[in-house]
């Protein structure tokens, strides 16, 4: 009885810490690596949406972003935008490098995560659930706004 | 404070004063964008806009245009330029009553006048999604040097198309003024439009 109490306890207690990262999108505290301020810019008709975060990274050593997914949409991609001799141009890219202790941020203009074909209807106000995968072995949940097309960020 | 020579209070600073009124009022216009004035042809085109109606340049007369080229499937570079614009005009306030804004699609194969409809009103009710024939869109960006290519397609069919950044805009009259691209801020865009609807008023 006083094992199982306990039990519920933990269980409980796991739950809550469980809550609370979600809705902070921060990984398990084990973890190297971080996301945060993250949002989803909505774009109607079912067209492919970007993503936008800020990772950081907290140990002494490099680690690359190597892919993504999500519960919420077919397929996501990491992207980036340039911007060579007046033309925008936007090319997929392998691996995002986050130095030692560095940060890299997603943002409008430059790397971003491609999600497309969602797999029900997304609109402003909604959260998606988003997944980082770094060649360290780290995968980390997120779960992001989603913003109104003209939004300039993850809260304006 | 320091005590400035007395001949320096008296005599050159009243003259430099003089000076800068005579360079301020003689001297073009501050444009924080290239000012393309007679090096880009008149805003000209026979287009469909995102309601299906058939649009041409006549039917912007009157108003300050801002023309941007682009694409729905744009996820990242397109929808924050039509986000800097859309903040340009509410920066302009009551004097963004006469602007209008085009986006102009070289992605014509997908973009319907529908899905443009919904894409460009999520921004701002002030832009005008243009959309055609490839033969209508290509000569309309050859018109501008605006020049586009389709990437190579993705397994999933889907592929990017680059395009020219630029962000042209024209007077009332229809002639090209002014020329951005998607890396200028709001803010400069907005200061140069004042600038230019105060001229042509």
């Amino acid at each position: 009885m006083k094992l199982l109490g306990r039990t519920f306890v933990l269980a409980m207690f796991s739950l809550t810490a469980m809550t609370a990262f979600a809705a902070t999108a921060v990984s398990p505290a084990a973890n190297s690596v971080h996301v945060g301020n993250g949002w989803v810019r909505w774009l109607p008709a079912n067209l492919p949406a970007a993503g936008y975060a800020i990772i950081r990274n907290q140990g002494d050593k490099p680690v690359r972003l190597i892919g993504a997914d999500s519960a919420d949409y077919a397929m996501a991609m990491l992207h980036r935008s340039m911007h060579n001799n007046g033309k925008d141009t936007m090319e997929m890219v392998d691996a995002l490098g986050i130095p030692a202790h560095g940060v890299v941020q997603l943002a409008p203009g430059g790397y971003h995560l491609m999600l497309m074909d969602a797999r029900h209807p997304i609109k402003p106000g909604d959260t998606v659930h988003v997944s980082l995968h770094f060649d360290n072995g780290e995968t980390l949940q997120a779960a992001w706004p989603v913003r109104p097309a003209n939004a300039s960020g993850s809260s304006d | 404070m320091p005590m400035m020579p007395s001949t320096l209070r008296r005599f050159l600073l009243p003259a430099l004063g003089a000076l800068l009124l005579a360079a301020c009022s003689h001297a073009p216009p501050s444009w924080q964008l290239n000012d393309v004035r007679g090096h880009l042809p008149d805003l000209q085109f026979h287009l469909t806009s995102d309601i299906g109606k058939p649009m041409t340049a006549a039917d912007f007369r009157g108003q300050h245009v801002i023309m941007y080229f682009g694409y729905t499937h744009c996820p990242d570079v397109c929808p924050l330029t039509l986000v800097h614009l859309h903040q340009v005009m509410q920066k302009l306030g009551a004097e963004a009553k006469d602007v209008r804004i085009l986006f102009v699609s070289v992605d014509p194969a997908r973009d319907t006048p529908q899905v443009l409809h919904q894409y460009v009103t999520a921004f701002d009710p002030r832009i005008v999604g243009l959309t055609g024939t490839p033969q209508e869109i290509t000569a309309m960006a050859k018109r501008y040097r605006a020049a586009f290519n389709e990437d190579a397609k993705q397994p999933n069919g889907g592929y990017e198309v680059s395009h020219s950044s630029g962000i042209y805009i024209f007077d009332p009259q229809g002639r090209a003024r002014l020329l951005g691209t998607s890396a200028d801020t709001p803010d400069e865009i907005a200061h140069d439009m004042k600038l230019l609807i105060g001229q042509d008023q």
